[in-house]
């Protein structure tokens, strides 16, 4: 069955079974593989996109269910890696492993989006079904507050914006 | 871009240091390096004639940050800025490289001396190009953000400009290069920002799961739930003609003949299904029917490995492991005896990205792509299976979405492997979440069975522990044995440590910070049931326990670390220890500090992998059990020098993250010889909204070597999280995890 999503703003057509869930369609298929495999059971959040501007795990989410809307993958966050969460991210060094990271960021931009200020509570309520098996919750909250803050400030810049979380230099 | 003009460095990264004893993930890395040549053939650093400096990182990469690390030690000796730094990774090579692997902690103490002579190898070949280039003594020169300048003359030229001649220069002596005053550092102990982020923060793909190759098919592997059950029969005829599938295959193995299952045995039965892709391989694995012969493992439980534990624990030890002074008597006589018994249970790894490999064989030769952990081990599994020789079995290192010792076995790697050679085509093999908790090895669980006893005093006098593990004789399981020096051997005048075993029937073996992650819990719990029947401060109790050897004055060598609390001489240094004890409570205000009702702040302390760590946990426990950290401190005497002190801050912080985790709900149980849990909503992960708010950090640098701090972070906060509780709430937990007491996150 062939199915048309709007990609990152391009428009694809892919012919796979309806069942087959959104997330191998965007690495197989499409070849974006920034969006991550970690359980295929909607418990980690690695594989969150924005469909319609909502995020969703996209590994339960059959490609039938996407037909016709509009996908956003880290891929296409920001045409050149400058969205506010990729600037805090980088600012306060939040990865470890970073595998988790993309679908952190997915879910993060999304919480902006609605919540331009957002609380502690919110990050927590917004971000819980993304697990980072490193551990870099501390830093994932300074980073949403930081992106929060960049967003407000008419940012983003071009490049990473100078003081970095933990820096001593 | 042939403007390019590349130097190569040849270095000798004298890695080999003298080591009284190794953790069994040093074991595997030395036997990898055992195979190597001499340490004189190292390609660490290119310098382009635009002054770009291009630095090899050699280990492998699993979020430890190793790739900034390894890089930092040497730049700075190079006497270059980090701006003009690229990192790049190295493969598997062991004609090139030594200790390319990725456990025990044990790159920083492994690396600190060889990675700074690399560096400063490099320099004093630019300060001779220089000097001939100049006709000037090299003594009148010196060096700064990749230049020589000569101060008589006001003369300066770039590395790169000097690059074609010191191509030519001899590689000097490392052991006769002089490394830098620690007080001229520019890079080292200076934050730098992982090198990856930019990509990882785009989507780049740069993931061992990420990795293409033209044609490539993709496979998945069902295995037995039971280890070691075979395939009777399977419906592959169907399988074959779902949409996608290339092949469809069974793979027969023998069983392990070791009584003790290896926790790296290699290829298993099974059946593989390859397609074009993943999604078509794993909607038939969906229609895949097999008959297993699932053999006499079967049987096994954990409720029967419970009531045999039991049963155990009220016999006579089947062995004593250590016996100092006269620990039945003094029990005897002793003011006070405290008696109890804590266990822990099996726990997985499950790093996020589920395991995966690429391989392309090719006739004589075989290309893999990898994020092991151990790539040399895995090399030489798949040239052992595959019969071709490990020089032609060529292992990329690829990125690794976490590790913490997963990926310290090749189980993946030798699947992939053959599943290739069997279709003749490039294959990647992705592991199913629940493929990896099912297939993990495990953290071993066990039950200890303490009885301490004080004097009129308070003081601690004797100490005896039934150890209640799994094993076949005298072999316990792997990661599953206690040392004779484990705490407080040699802190109290009588000890004793007896063990028993009973057959297991699952793999186990290293995760982060080994046997540690466990006995920190009961020890340092068991000791603060001592100083409150001692009637004594518990930070207080324990500088009194610590205060009882003298001090060991003679710093360490550079080495790997040791896993439990003194292991072998010069062990457990207890001045250090002191020194973070007391550091963790002044930070924290313990004792200072007024906390409401239902608040409590627990301590625990330490030793693993040479690092010495402190923690401080402050909770607040309901009516209801539910629990709230609040914040946490840690205090680390990890040496003198924190080589990047924003990355190590987040392994610290995320090695607490992690010990929470385990502690609160992560339990791997068998049931008839399976496992049962096979996702995170079973073996669960600590979330944002569970994770303390604040973690501290603070380091106090002493005189000693820089040591690791991927492992030593994580024991201390289990402890220090169940002594709060008690603290808090009079609760006294003794049993792993703690959801299984009816406690739960707030
Ligand atoms: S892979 Fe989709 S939630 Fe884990
Ligand atoms: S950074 Fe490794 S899982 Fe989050």
């Amino acid at each position: 069955m062939a199915y048309t999503l709007k990609v990152n703003g391009q428009s694809k057509t892919v012919d796979v079974p309806a069942d087959t869930p959104l997330l191998w369609v965007l690495r197989e298929a499409l070849d974006l593989q920034g969006t991550k495999f970690g359980c295929g059971a909607a418990q980690c959040g690695a594989c969150t996109v924005h469909l319609n501007g909502v995020a969703i795990r996209s590994c339960v989410t059959p490609v039938v269910s996407a037909n016709g809307k509009a996908v956003t993958t880290i891929e296409g966050l920001s045409p050149d890696g400058t969205h506010p969460c990729q600037i805090a991210w980088q600012d306060v060094d939040v990865p470890q492993c970073g595998y988790c990271q993309a679908g952190q960021i997915m879910s993060a931009a999304a919480l902006l989006a609605k919540k331009p200020k957002p609380t502690d509570k919110d990050i927590d309520e917004a971000l819980n079904g993304n697990l980072c098996r490193c551990g870099t919750y501390v830093r994932i909250r300074a980073a949403v507050h930081k992106a929060a803050e960049l967003a407000a400030a008419g940012k983003p810049a071009g490049s990473p914006s100078g003081a970095r979380l933990g820096g001593r230099e | 871009m042939d403007r390019r003009l590349f130097l190569k460095i040849s270095a000798i990264a004298g890695g080999g240091v003298a080591l009284g004893f190794v953790t069994e993930e040093q074991a595997l890395a030395q036997r990898g390096g055992a195979m190597a040549p001499p340490p004189d053939v190292h390609n660490y650093i290119t310098v382009a004639a635009d002054g770009t400096v291009t630095i090899t990182a050699k280990n492998p990469e699993v979020g430890q940050g190793v790739r900034n690390m390894l890089p930092m030690m040497i730049a700075d000796e190079l006497d270059v800025d980090w701006k003009s730094v690229k990192t790049v990774q190295a493969d598997y090579d062991d004609s090139k490289f030594v200790g390319q692997s990725a456990g025990g902690s044990t790159a920083t103490p492994n690396n600190w001396t060889p990675m700074r002579q690399v560096g400063a190898a490099g320099r004093l070949m630019f300060v001779t190009a220089a000097a001939q280039t100049w006709n000037v003594p090299a003594a009148e020169l010196s060096t700064g953000s990749g230049k020589v300048y000569h101060k008589a003359s006001g003369k300066s030229i770039s590395y790169g400009e000097l690059a074609p001649a010191v191509a030519k220069l001899p590689t000097p002596d490392l052991a006769q290069v002089k490394l830098k005053d620690p007080k001229d550092y520019k890079i080292i102990g200076v934050t730098k920002p992982g090198t990856e982020v930019p990509k990882i923060v785009t989507g780049q793909p740069i993931f061992a799961i990420d990795v293409k190759v033209p044609g490539m098919l993709c496979a998945v592997f069902e295995k037995c739930g039971v280890f070691g059950g075979k395939v009777a029969s399977a419906n592959l005829d169907e399988i074959k003609k779902l949409p996608g599938v290339k092949h469809a295959f069974i793979i027969d193995r023998p069983d392990v003949t070791e009584p003790v299952i290896p926790r790296d045995p290699g290829l298993e039965s099974g059946v593989v299904i390859v397609a074009d892709h993943y999604y078509q391989a794993a909607a038939a694995r969906k229609k895949l029917k097999v008959t297993w012969n699932e053999g006499a493992r079967a049987s096994h439980s954990s409720a029967k490995y419970a009531a045999k534990a039991q049963e155990m624990s009220k016999s006579a030890p089947q062995r004593t492991i250590r016996k100092d002074g006269d620990p039945e008597g003094t029990l005897k006589s002793a003011a006070k005896v405290v008696k109890a018994q804590y266990s822990y249970p099996f726990i997985a790894h499950a790093p996020l990205e589920p395991q995966n490999c690429t391989a392309h064989f090719q006739g004589d030769k075989i290309e893999i792509w990898t994020n092991s952990q151990t790539p040399g081990g895995g090399r030489r599994m798949v040239s052992d299976l595959l019969g071709i020789p490990e020089k032609n079995v060529i292992t990329h290192m690829v990125r690794g979405g976490g590790g913490f010792g997963r990926r310290l076995t090749n189980d993946y790697m030798v699947e992939a492997a053959y599943i290739s050679k069997q279709v003749n085509a490039p294959v990647k093999l992705i592991w199913t979440r629940e493929d990896d908790m099912r297939h993990d090895y495990y953290r071993p669980g066990g039950w200890q069975n303490l009885e301490a006893g004080l004097d009129a005093s308070g003081k601690l006098v004797a100490w005896q522990n039934h150890f209640i593990s799994y094993g076949e004789g005298e072999t316990f399981v792997g990661s599953g044995a206690m040392g004779p020096t484990e705490f407080p051997q040699r802190f109290v005048p009588n000890y004793a440590l007896h063990a028993s075993v009973q057959p297991l029937a699952i793999r186990t073996g290293a995760l982060r910070a080994p046997s540690s992650n466990a006995f920190a819990f009961v020890i340092q719990s068991f000791i603060d049931e001592l100083a409150h029947a001692a009637g004594k401060d518990p930070v207080a109790f324990r500088l009194e326990i610590l205060e009882s050897v003298p001090a060991v004055a003679a710093a360490p060598a550079p080495g790997a670390g040791g896993r439990g609390g003194g292991f072998a001489p010069p062990g457990m240094n207890a001045d250090r220890m002191k020194g973070v004890v007391k550091l963790a409570a002044e930070k924290s205000g313990w004792g200072k500090t007024k906390l409401p009702k239902g608040t409590g702040m627990g301590i625990g302390f330490h030793f693993s992998h040479q690092g010495y760590f402190a923690e401080v946990a402050q909770v607040s426990v309901s009516a209801d059990n539910k629990i709230k950290l609040e914040k946490v401190w840690v205090a680390a005497d990890v040496g003198s020098h924190i080589i990047n002190p924003g990355a190590a801050d987040n392994i610290c912080q995320g090695g607490i993250i992690d010990g929470i985790s385990e502690m609160m709900g992560q339990e791997i149980t068998i049931e008839n010889g399976k496992v049962v849990q096979g996702n995170f909503d079973k073996h669960t992960m600590l979330r944002i909204s569970e994770a303390p708010p604040v973690i501290e950090v603070h380091y106090l640098k002493s005189t000693f070597n820089p040591t690791g701090l991927g492992e030593p972070a994580l024991p201390p906060i289990l402890p220090a999280v169940a002594n709060a509780i008690f603290a808090a709430s009079g609760k006294r937990l003794r049993d792993l995890p703690l959801k299984n007491l009816g406690f739960s996150w707030a």
